[in-house]
């Protein structure tokens, strides 16, 4: 087990060393800092509202989210599996679990980062008002955890393909089903056809409907749980594909 | 326990084509093994399920007697392993690359960085150290392919194509490294550079069609060329016929060819009834008719004849 973290560790660190190789990281993390601020102020009507929360920032993640989240993912494994170092990876002393666990928690702590450079507009609300700081951290939490399972999708989806442009527009796709199910409109056209459990259990699947709960400050254990095992469900999948697609 | 690398009945099939059907082959201490084979003969894919990057359908491996399917991990630490393409991260430098393999090594601190640095010198990579990998020659990036696979001084190195792509000096570098390393190592090495199995290996085999249809010494898959032990020589075109009828009544002789007639000269060859036949006797032969020998010389047979005669048996191994 300590092994197992230890190896996923290493291969992390280089992960993470490679984001940072090329620009292409700082104008990620750039374009992701700015769109969150101009979305919250500009349209999410930051000032007009009047309230001193961080509601209208927080909306736009699931959004952002959609777009950003693939564009970390794609690379993951269809550029291992284009370049051929895949095969280097994969005859090192690790099990493909290491490399997989790596590679997320990599892209996943680069996600973190970005969103930790969204602390001004913590500061914003703080020097203009008086808000919940608690309902905040589990906002944040859940936008965190909502980006863990998306990147997830993205990373299952990254190891189909050596052409990244279609694993990024598959997870955006597939992303996006799991963000819209919970849609009131999504929701009426299923109850229109399908039996009512089934749209309900279409719509428990929902990334947006469990977010929009964390953002009302309720943390709780099934919203947790959900998160969790998406993310463990994806890299299952992720380690399944892998077997069966490395070496095509 | 000498053999170091063990295959047994190893079996790919990938959709309608058999791959790899029912390759076994073991490996010594000390040997230099050669795969040769036409492109998608099976050499890459036998390695690929060798190294355990790819499961086979049927048959096993093992390095060091620990199965590669079983024991994935504990097998992966006993051999070093250059992919087709010696493919590496190309936005890491070869210090970083090779300090991310010596890690995953499980190696630390003063051992890290003298292993590091026993590869660098040995795959000679010392004035690139700090140059990203993308932006080197070919010929270093192999080296760099090549020093992450002998980094941890593995007792099984297994190569596919090595050397494909390097110019003559880099070649011989590699060989040389090859050479240098085999007294105690077991190595395969994948080519289609028939020198390379005369230069480097004490062990050729021949994979065609998923299967090994030849396996020796190069001396010994040479020994099965059709015009092994063969006379060629050269005769001035006026004494052609005569020499064509010497040799054709000689009770050793088999069989002459003419092979072409430029520039006033006869090329002949003559086969002998037997394998072996003295150049001294053809000589002898033309030198009691007065016919004067411009050349003369006994085929050992090339490689390449060998290669296209076994991998392409339709043809019927003709020569040219």
């Amino acid at each position: 087990m300590i092994e197992t973290f230890d190896n996923a560790w290493i291969i992390a660190k280089r992960e993470l060393r490679g984001y940072f190789a090329t620009p292409l990281a700082l104008v990620f993390l750039t374009v992701f800092v700015a769109l969150t601020g101009a979305l919250t102020f500009y349209v999410g009507n930051f000032f007009e509202r009047g309230q001193a929360d961080l509601f209208p920032f927080f909306a736009y993640h699931p959004w952002l989210y959609l777009l950003l989240v693939p564009a970390v993912a794609m690379r993951l494994w269809a550029e291992e599996r284009k370049t051929g170092t895949i095969e280097l990876l994969m005859t090192l002393p690790i099990t493909p679990l290491e490399a997989i666990l790596g590679k997320f928690l990599a892209a996943w702590a680069f996600i973190g980062l970005a969103l930790v450079l969204t602390f001004p507009i913590w500061i914003t609300v703080n020097v203009l008002g008086d808000p919940d700081n608690g309902v905040i951290l589990t906002s944040y939490i859940g936008s965190f955890l909502m980006a863990g399972a998306f990147l997830a999708i993205g990373s299952f989806v990254s190891t189909l393909t050596k052409n990244q442009v279609i694993a990024f527009i598959i997870a955006s796709l597939i992303c996006f089903l799991f963000t819209m199910s919970g849609l009131e409109m999504v929701q009426s056209a299923l109850r229109a056809w399908t039996p009512a459990f089934f749209a309900s259990a279409i719509s428990s699947m929902s990334f947006l409907s469990h977010f929009e709960q964390i953002t009302r400050g309720v943390l709780d254990l099934p919203t947790l749980i959900f998160f969790f095992s998406m993310i463990v469900f994806w890299l299952f999948a992720t380690v399944i594909a892998i077997d069966q697609k490395k070496a095509q | 326990m000498t053999d170091l690398i063990e295959a047994v009945g190893l079996e790919k099939q990938f959709g309608e084509i058999k791959a790899v059907d029912g390759i076994s082959l073991k490996v010594e201490k000390g040997e230099v093994l050669g795969f040769l084979g036409p492109n998608g003969a099976g050499k890459s894919t036998t390695m690929k399920m060798i190294t355990g990057f790819l499961e086979p359908d049927a048959g096993r491996a093992a390095i060091c007697g620990v199965d590669v399917f079983e024991n994935p991990k504990k097998a992966k630490a006993l051999f070093g392993y250059v992919p087709e393409g010696a493919p590496s991260y190309a936005e890491m430098t070869p210090r970083t690359f090779l300090s991310f393999i010596a890690e995953i090594r499980g190696y630390r601190g003063v051992e890290l960085t003298s292993r590091i640095n026993r590869a660098v010198e040995r795959a000679g990579l010392g004035g690139v150290f700090d140059q990203v990998i993308d932006t080197l020659s070919k010929g270093y990036k192999r080296r760099v392919g090549l020093a992450q696979a002998i980094l941890h001084d593995p007792p099984v190195l297994i190569m596919d194509e090595p050397t494909d792509g390097l110019d003559p000096n880099q070649k011989h570098h590699v060989r040389e490294l090859i050479s240098d390393m085999s007294a105690d190592k077991a190595i395969i090495i994948s080519t289609h550079i028939l020198e390379e199995v005369e230069a480097v290996c004490s062990r050729a085999i021949v994979i065609n069609r998923g299967c090994i249809v030849a396996d020796g010494t190069a001396d010994d898959l040479m020994q099965r060329m059709h015009y092994h032990g063969a006379v060629s020589l050269k005769v001035i075109a006026e004494r052609g016929d005569a020499a064509i009828q010497v040799l054709s009544s000689a009770s050793s002789v088999a069989k002459v060819e003419t092979l072409g007639k430029p520039n006033g000269h006869f090329l002949l060859r003559a086969i002998p009834k037997q394998k072996e036949m003295a150049a001294a006797e053809v000589a002898a032969l033309l030198r009691a008719q007065n016919i004067p020998v411009d050349e003369l010389y006994v085929e050992r047979g090339r490689l390449d004849d060998v290669f296209r005669q076994i991998t392409m048996p339709e043809d019927g191994g003709s020569n040219d």
